[in-house]
């Protein structure tokens, strides 16, 4: 343990890991993540910061890679706002990180790699380690590669093996400035290289190196010092939004007894899902990739006419190629989960990037009166939830629904509290029964007006729908005028009519007041800090964090309408805000916006109440 | 049955007869259009294949075939534009128990929807598409489509199409299609064959039906169906036998070096030994390719079954994987994978 005794004491921590794509950054924050999670029961979030290119070139900003952990004592909500303790591997990541680091931070930088030529092609006309550049910041100049070179050497690894251990070595500083054990990074590398002794050997060497380097040069005036979080009892585990949302999906299919499929075409930030889902094939589930966007909507839908729980995944681009496909799955009105793990946009936009800017596209994008069911996840473990909703009310309500989740979310992971399926709401969608003489396509169900669903195979059901207007109850095609109006409105009031089978919209904080804050989808983590931060301190402040976007929850008007002054938060323009303003007229709106492909950052909102208030 | 080699399709248990698959809907197309004997022949081979009736499934796009689902008595989706190919594929892989019949259109399927056509032939889903090729858009009232003859003036080609038509044959060939057959709408009783036939192959089917359009491209087939020159251009495939045509059944084809010719039965010594015997199953597709070419005026036109080759389908290697994962997973259920990797108890 770390000889040192003056620890200061941290409700949380912001780490980072930055580096070339290829330094193996990734790798040492989820070591670091799991070592805080499992070993020392801390609360966390993490967010990986890839860059759009593969393997951009060596040393530049367009090649840097990171890994963002927040850990803490408290209630951990998002992957931070600013860096506490950063780990450069080489200039460029140095230079494109700073900005992101609090004053007084950390760093922690590869001394070695520090060289004129790296710098220069970072854009470092002097090297910032030899000039002022760096003053405020408690700076580590550790050698890294030399020194992990010198801790392999016994083992008579080549230069190119051992500069891949460089990422341990900053692990074991990091480690020794938190003052935590490194017997969970030990075991984890004892069984990650089960086949390759050396690399156990190697990896210990190089770990316990940069500790005893930190502890000799006593690296930190003040180490860090974090208590264990008190979390709910239970079986945890590290999830991220995209596994959350795939997982979701297989327990509703369980639970529903409807075999899962996923028609879907790889798309950045949503492939994870689809990678997700292919590995699960002992679950049965049939994972379809397909050629296009188009493929993968229109094959859900055929197989969810045979009776499948089925899903397409994608991204903002590929839900403007599934519009067609929407209205058809709206027509047939036939259960689908579309999920949007939404990025910047518009067009190919900023594809590694997170924002909120589909929320127009999921409510209304379709040609004709095509309602469907809009919902979204506000944190990577709840996209197990949502996901489990979205399946939940398309199989009951035999509708189309859209699962708004975003890159953020997906990406990023947090603790995930492990429910037991049989403890998941049951499912029941409306199957036929076979040989019903009163079977008609679009006879309805009187309270929640879904048709039934007559699978092929069964007897005595046989019908025939499609994307052509039919008449209600009987199903065949009419281009009748009472009839269209009578469909449309029908389709309108089912959708409307799953606000009776949602729960209420929540309040965090008082039941009125001052200020109430409006905000829906990814930013709960960021929202709900401020607004606790600044309740805390007293403030008149509520929050009321939207989870289910259309139909509205039940209660929406009266949460609104307790409130002095509102202010809906959002990653776009204002998309929320004006679907509000048409939904619930009769209340003022301000709004604040952002859209730059980055989450909101809790200082900024707290800044933007206190205005309010 | 020995007929259907590898199907797990559940066979009718009573006999059924074209009444069966009737609709109770009124068949909607111009008279004299060629869709009515396609649907005949459905009608007449569904009972033929004797599945149960509530396995078969008709899956359609959009176009005037497309209207094909409506009036056949059976489970059926009438899809969007080009992307029946798309919707029955999620169909058959999520029911493989279902004998999935697709209508199509030179439009649906060769234009908008070519990317889906493409793909679900070379995956080889056991499906069966009926291609009806009219060379012509019906039902947007009669603009050029992707087979329409090069120079033909329709309505969007007033001095004469521009564009090379696809084969379809072609098409389908190079898209590593298994099964490929041609026939003319005026023949019941040869589509009807060719559907047995298609519903027997296991793999992805296409049948492409050159069907009239009475109202926007009549007689556009003219060259190959008029009764003055039919017997002279017409070359129906048997698998097995010589390739023999014409009304004297004097004329074959022959393999001269690396293409094909007509030759005349009795001329310069020419006997039936030299013909080509047809081999619908050979894996090999040259000879298969080289016959969908074929075309007046130089050579007669190859109907029948031209190909079937027998390689794995995609739905059964989807079965074959999950029952290997299921077999051989640890985790046999939801709570298993949730509880799977790293976990850890907070008490």
């Amino acid at each position: 343990m770390n000889k040192q005794s003056n620890f200061i004491e941290k409700e949380d921590v912001v780490v980072k890991f930055v580096g070339d794509s290829g330094d193996g950054m990734q790798l040492a924050g989820t070591l670091f993540s799991e070592t805080a999670a499992i070993q020392q029961g801390l609360d966390l979030a993490t967010f990986p910061d890839y860059p759009a290119e593969i393997r951009a070139p060596h040393n530049t900003i367009a090649g840097v890679s990171g890994f963002q952990i927040h850990v803490g004592k408290k209630k951990i909500e998002t992957s931070g706002d600013a860096v506490d303790v950063l780990i450069a591997m080489n200039p460029a990541s140095l230079k494109s990180n700073l900005k992101w680091v609090r004053p007084g931070a950390t760093l922690i930088v590869d001394a070695d790699s520090f060289d004129e030529a790296a710098c220069a092609k970072a854009g470092y006309a002097v090297n910032p380690l030899t000039d002022d550049s760096l003053k405020g910041y408690q700076i580590i100049k550790a050698p890294v590669s030399s020194m992990a070179r010198q801790a392999v050497k016994p083992l008579g690894l080549d230069v190119k093996s051992a500069d891949k251990t460089r990422n341990i070595f900053t692990l074991g500083i990091v480690f020794h400035i938190f003052g935590w054990s490194l017997d969970y990074t030990k075991k984890y590398f004892e069984s990650k290289f089960k086949k390759k002794p050396e690399m156990v050997e190697a990896n210990k060497l190089v770990l316990e190196a940069g500790y005893s380097y930190a502890d000799a040069i006593e690296a930190l005036a003040s180490p860090y010092h974090i208590s264990k979080a008190t979390l709910a009892p239970g079986r945890y585990r590290n999830i991220t939004g995209n596994v959350a949302t795939a997982w979701g999906f297989l327990a509703a299919a369980e639970r529903s007894g409807r075999p899962l499929f996923l028609g879907s075409y790889p798309i950045t930030p949503a492939t994870d899902i689809l990678i997700e889902l292919a590995k699960h094939k002992s679950l049965a589930a049939k994972v379809f990739q397909a050629e296009d966007e188009i493929a993968g909507i229109c094959s859900a839908i055929g197989a969810s006419f045979t009776g499948s729980l089925s899903l397409t995944t994608t991204s903002g681009p590929g839900l403007s190629l599934k519009s067609e496909a929407l209205g058809l799955a709206v027509m047939t009105e036939l259960p689908l989960v579309i999920v949007d793990v939404q990025r910047g946009g518009p067009s190919t936009g900023l594809p590694t990037k997170s924002e909120q800017s589909d929320l127009m596209q999921a409510l209304y994008g379709r040609n004709g009166e095509a309602p469907l069911v809009v919902i979204a996840a506000s944190s990577p473990a709840d996209c197990f939830d949502y996901a489990y909703m979205a399946a939940k009310i398309a199989l009951e309500h035999m509708t189309p629904v859209i699962l708004l989740t975003d890159g953020s979310l997906g990406n990023g992971s947090q603790l995930f509290r492990i429910p037991k399926v049989a403890d998941l709401p049951t499912i029941t969608p409306p199957i036929a029964k076979a040989n019903d003489a009163d079977y008609k396509p679009y006879k309805r169900n009187p309270e929640t007006l879904a048709r039934q669903w007559a699978l092929p195979g069964t007897e005595g059901l046989r019908h025939r729908i499609g994307g052509l207007e039919k008449t209600n109850v009987d199903g065949n095609v009419s281009t009748d005028p009472a009839n269209h109006q009578l469909m449309v409105n029908l389709r309108a009031e089912k959708v409307e009519r799953v606000k009776n089978y949602i729960p209420e919209q929540e309040i965090l904080g008082e039941k009125q007041g001052d200020l109430l804050i409006v905000s829906w989808g990814g930013t709960r983590g960021t929202t709900q800090a401020a607004v606790e931060n600044l309740q805390a301190q007293g403030k008149k402040i509520s929050l009321a964090h939207f989870n289910y976007i259309d139909p509205l929850p039940r209660n929406t008007h009266e949460v609104l309408s307790s409130f002095k002054n509102i202010l809906v938060c959002e990653l776009n323009s204002g998309q929320f805000v004006n679907y509000l303003r048409m939904k619930e007229p009769d209340f003022k709106y301000a709004q604040f916006n952002k859209v730059q492909g980055l989450p909101f950052t809790v200082s900024e909102l707290e800044a933007k109440f206190n205005e309010m208030l | 049955m020995s007929d259907f080699p590898n199907k797990t399709i559940e066979r009718s248990s009573v006999e059924l007869t074209k009444a069966d698959f009737v609709s109770d809907q009124m068949v909607k197309w111009c008279p004299g259009c060629g869709s009515h004997a396609i649907l005949s022949a459905v009608a007449n081979v569904f009972p033929k294949i004797g599945y149960r009736k509530e396995n078969f499934m008709m899956v359609s796009g959009i176009g005037c075939s497309s209207r094909f689902p409506y009036y056949v008595n059976s489970y059926g989706f009438h899809g969007i534009h080009g992307r029946a190919h798309a919707i029955a594929s999620g169909v058959k892989i999520a029911n493989p128990d279902l004998s999935v019949w697709i209508a199509t259109g030179d439009g649906d399927s060769l234009a908008i929807g070519g990317n889906h056509f493409i793909h679900i032939i070379r995956r080889n889903l056991d499906v069966n598409i009926i291609l009806f090729n009219n060379q012509i858009y019906g039902l947007t009232k009669g603009q050029y489509s992707p087979t329409t003859p090069m120079g033909k003036i329709t309505k969007t080609s007033p001095q004469g199409t521009i564009e090379h038509p696809f084969n379809p044959g072609e098409l389908v060939l190079g898209a590593q299609g298994t099964f490929f057959a041609r026939v003319i709408d005026n023949n019941v009783k040869a589509m009807t064959d060719v559907m047995f036939e298609a519903a027997r192959h296991d793999g992805t089917s296409i049948i492409e039906i050159l069907q009239n359009c009475i109202i926007f491209a009549d007689k556009t087939h003219d060259a190959i169906t008029n009764k003055e020159v039919r017997d002279e251009v017409q070359l129906y495939l048997k698998n097995g036998e010589p390739m023999i045509f014409g009304k004297n059944r004097d004329k074959g084809i022959r393999l001269n070096g690396s293409h094909l010719e007509v030759v005349k039965l009795g001329e310069n010594g020419i006997t039936e030994k030299d013909l080509l015997v047809h081999d619908q199953y050979q894996q090999d597709p040259g000879i298969h390719l080289m016959l969908a070419k074929m075309a007046p005026p130089h050579f007669p036109i190859a109907l029948g079954v031209i190909r079937s080759a027998m390689y794995p389908t995609y739905d059964d290697l989807v079965k074959d994987q999950i029952s290997h994962a299921k077999e051989n997973s640890k985790i046999k259920c939801v709570d298993d994978l949730l509880n799977s990797g790293e976990t850890w108890e907070i008490e």
